[in-house]
């Protein structure tokens, strides 16, 4: 079922992407300074768009949710709202990331690297880091989106478009790859730590889970895996 | 967007063609990749071939190092050359250049063993001595020609920012590099890939290569009839011939100046100096124009006549020819003298020997009234590369051909990219509109316009014409010759053609020099058209009938007989000064292609010795781009990387979700509540 949710979810994802890449294909027959403009004004319209749709899907999926219990003869919900907040976070990622990635990877086919013109040729290294940064805080800001608007924090709802909004807005930086990648990196350890706490993970158990006693834990406690 | 970033996509100007029979360059299928240098000099090719250390290169030569020695060790040094890139001179260099060999058209003239072994394969004089034989070489690797603009000093930028090499140290990566496509579909020689052409295992057989050829031009003072083939009783001609075509190292650049032009023009001038005299006091002997195409490809279109003559494919055979004057290259560089080429051989019979004379003191009292001197060479010799070598090889005719050298060449860029206007004077003042340039006269068309009223009258002469008057009224206009120059050599899209084509093919007129290249038989080129639609206005007349029967090839609703005699073209004529509109009219005229094709490939020899067999391989697209390439480290380092992150997070994923349960249990309540 997971699975399934997690097909749908990044197909259905890819409708703020696509935007963005038109917002940007047709930014692209303007002037340089124009260009830069309307590329800012792009970046941040889809962002937001992203965040909308984030929130849409939160309501639909606890809708759909609350009706498949309905329905299905179990006590308990056939998948938590956690392991959505996770599956959606995935499914914006990897169609954010398959966006990113896939043009570039098309033209690295040929032969040659970047850098006739002057640009640096750890081009392909940079976006490719960048990428999965991209996709890893997508995943994270789901899972805190959904549980910040389960427990109505608004402001941690703030926080995730906000933090999105400045990792756009940093690779602008490029072709500065290190003024791009080490702040970027630094929002994505604190982000999932942040989500970490919000499914339920505490600084305990992992250290039960690393010191391999959580075997022992369990057969204590007579609970099932 | 990424890929401006990446490659950067160079406008090429021309390419070398594949040939067959002795010329070859080979390509692989996805273009040849190769790191750029700038040759400096002969002693830098040392870096290609031995000590540099990031082969294959991709030679960039100024076209003063474009010579056969650099060009020979380039070739045997084939492994860690990829291609070579020749920067095109603005300017013509002045020590002369030819990519031909030094004896052109040894094996398909006259000149054998059996003929006279003294004088086979230049043993007497060596017509092109500058020849270097690049052309009919065989090359392992691509090669493009760049014009000297701003590509290709980006081209030698990008080699300086990245490939240059100081004091013997190695250059860095990313270094600049360049990939050439130009992937001929055929290999080895003319028999090999025409046998593959015949190879259909497949649906659609793939042609690999095609055999060159064209149309040769054939025009005569009295008509024809094209049905009655074989021998005409009673008729003697008199054969006036040129060649059409010629070439360079290059596709796409064969001005052919001197080495076509100069020649076919002043038949062209003499044709219509002739037509009067010829149309009100017929001589007894009919004149032929022939303009042969493929010449310079071992007589494609003369051995092709030669045979229809002989197997009774034309309206004409060998014994209705009396004598054959041809123009070689008769571009004049200030001296007013021109030199009568005969072949010694054919005149030990006394009665060839006897039409030569005659023929010889037509033409010099031709010239006597003019400030021209026409001379045999001062010693026996025989002829130059000329389409009379191919009659001769049938049968002993009197002929003579006119060139402007005594010996040797004096043609220092013999079928060559340099072979241009330039070469034989034609400069117009500066600040002249192109149409104050065609009617400008140059030194080179005053020139020419004296060599065209010598041969003009000498033809008159020739074919029997004894009127004096007449002869005196055989006058050459020098305007239209240096129209004809222009619209050759300079520009082909002027007034003066425009007017005398028929509309559907003056779309076709360029605002560049004519390409004298021969080309595929499937694809017409495109001074044949021109040569023949300029015949045609001017050796043929104005009828006064309708486009509709003019494009029938017919005189009236009835008329069968006509288009066996006469061809018809509907022109698109001038307009008149108050009007925008052009007036058409019918122009008819004696004029007829015939196919220039080599009977090597009707015969299906393609290992021939006697017939020319070369053919042109099919190739796809042409163009090059230039990127940096990085180092193999950054490569593997990129690729490493990339594993091990999937590794490890696989590896993540799997540690995790198997102990979900645990990690995220602190937030869970014991009862199983709904959220």
């Amino acid at each position: 079922l997971t699975l399934c949710w997690f097909f749908y979810l990044a197909i259905g994802h890819h409708i703020p992407i696509y935007t963005q890449c038109l917002i940007l294909v047709i930014s692209n027959k303007e002037s340089a300074a124009q260009q830069k403009g309307l590329l800012i004004f792009g970046v941040v319209l889809s962002v937001l768009l992203q965040e909308t749709f984030r929130f849409a899907y939160y309501k639909l999926l606890k809708k759909a949710n609350e009706g498949l219990l309905t329905l299905s003869q179990e006590e308990t919900m056939p998948i938590s709202i956690r392991q959505l907040a996770y599956v959606s976070g995935l499914g914006f990622g990897f169609m954010s990331g398959a966006f990113s990635v896939v043009n570039i990877l098309a033209d690295s086919a040929g032969p040659g690297t970047v850098g006739i013109h002057g640009d640096s040729q750890h081009y392909f290294l940079s976006s490719a880091f960048m990428t999965m940064a991209i996709i890893l805080l997508h995943m994270f800001w789901g899972v805190v989106f959904f549980d910040a608007c389960e427990k109505q924090r608004w402001w941690a709802v703030g926080a995730v478009v906000i933090s999105h909004l400045l990792v756009s807005c940093l690779t602008f930086q490029n072709p500065e790859y290190v003024a791009s990648l080490v702040p970027t990196y630094v929002i994505l350890f604190l982000m999932g730590v942040w989500a970490f706490y919000s499914a339920g993970g505490s600084l305990k158990n992992l250290k039960l889970c690393l010191t391999c006693k959580d075997k022992d834990l369990l057969l204590a406690n007579h609970r099932p895996r | 967007m990424i890929e401006k970033l990446l490659r950067t996509f160079m406008s090429w100007t021309a390419v070398t063609q594949i040939f067959h029979s002795l010329f070859r360059i080979s390509a692989s299928l996805s273009g040849d990749v190769g790191v750029l240098h700038v040759l400096e000099s002969e002693a830098n090719l040392d870096w290609v071939l031995k000590t540099g250390p990031n082969p294959p290169y991709m030679v960039i030569l100024d076209s003063t190092l474009f010579t056969r020695s650099i060009m020979m060790k380039l070739k045997t040094g084939s492994s860690r050359v990829a291609g070579v890139v020749v920067v095109a001179p603005s300017s013509n260099p002045s020590e002369g250049f030819s990519p031909h060999t030094t004896c052109p058209n040894e094996n398909s003239g006259v000149y054998s063993e059996s003929y006279d072994p003294a004088l086979a394969h230049c043993n007497v004089t060596v017509w092109n001595p500058l020849g270097n034989g690049l052309s009919y070489e065989e090359y392992d690797f691509p090669m493009f020609s760049l014009k000297d603009d701003n590509d290709t000093q980006a081209i030698k930028q990008c080699y300086y920012n990245h490939n240059h090499v100081v004091n013997g140290s190695s250059p860095q990566y990313p270094l600049c590099a360049m990939q050439l496509y130009s992937h001929m579909s055929a290999v080895t020689d003319t028999a090999t890939c025409m046998r593959r052409n015949g190879i259909n295992f497949s649906l659609n057989p793939e042609t690999v290569c095609d055999p060159l050829g064209d149309f040769n031009v054939l025009a005569s003072t009295r008509p024809l009839n094209y049905t009655d083939k074989g021998h005409k009783t009673g008729e003697s001609v008199v054969i006036a011939a040129a060649r059409l075509d010629s070439r360079s190292f290059f596709f796409d650049i064969a001005p052919g100046a001197e080495s076509a032009a100069s020649g076919f023009v002043t038949l062209l001038a003499a044709a219509h100096a002739l037509r009067n005299a010829t149309q009100e006091a017929e001589p007894n002997r009919t004149i032929l124009y022939a303009f042969f195409q493929g010449e310079t490809f071992d007589y494609i279109g003369s051995s092709r006549l030669v045979y229809d003559m002989e197997n009774k494919q034309f309206p004409l055979d060998l014994d209705n020819v009396h004598s054959v004057l041809e123009i070689g290259q008769v571009g004049l560089h200030g001296e007013s003298k021109l030199w009568v080429h005969t072949d010694p051989v054919s005149r030990r019979n006394s009665s060839v020997n006897e039409e030569v004379e005659k023929l010889i003191k037509n033409l010099n009292s031709s010239a006597l009234n003019l400030n021209f001197s026409l001379q045999e060479p001062s010693f026996s010799q025989p002829l130059p590369p000329s389409s009379l070598q191919r009659f001769l090889r049938a049968r002993p005719i009197p002929g003579v051909v006119i060139q402007n050298h005594n010996s040797a060449f004096t043609n220092k860029y013999y079928e060559s990219m340099y072979d241009n206007a330039e070469y034989l004077n034609m400069s117009y003042p500066p600040n002249l509109t192109p149409e104050e340039q065609l009617e400008y006269i140059t030194d080179a068309a005053k020139a020419l316009t004296e060599a065209a009223t010598i041969v003009a009258r000498a033809l008159y002469t020739q074919a029997g014409g004894s009127d004096p008057i007449q002869l005196q009224n055989i006058n050459v206009d020098s305007q239209m010759v240096t129209q004809m120059l222009y619209g050759f050599l300079v520009k082909s899209n002027n007034s003066w053609f425009q007017q005398m084509v028929p509309s559907d093919f003056a779309i076709h007129l360029r605002d560049r020099p004519t390409n004298f290249y021969v080309g595929v038989t499937q694809q017409h080129s495109e001074p044949t058209f021109l040569v023949q639609y300029l015949l045609a206005n001017l050796t043929g007349t104005t009828v006064n009938i309708t486009q509709d029967n003019c494009q029938n090839q017919r005189e009236g609703e009835d008329d069968k007989e006509s288009k066996h005699i006469y061809s018809y073209m509907w022109v698109q004529g001038a307009a008149p000064p108050n009007s925008t509109e052009r007036v058409a009219f019918c122009v008819r005229s004696t004029v007829r292609l015939s196919k220039a094709l080599s009977p090597a490939f009707d015969l299906k020899e393609y290992t021939s010795k006697d017939y020319s067999t070369w053919t042109e391989s099919r190739w796809k697209s042409i163009k090059g781009r230039i990127f940096l390439v990085a180092s193999h480290e950054l490569e593997m380092l990129t690729l490493g990387v990339g594993v091990a992150v999937l590794i490890a997070s696989l590896m993540l994923t799997y540690i995790i979700s198997s102990k979900a349960d645990i990690l995220f249990s602190s937030g869970r309540e014991p009862t199983a509540a709904t959220y």
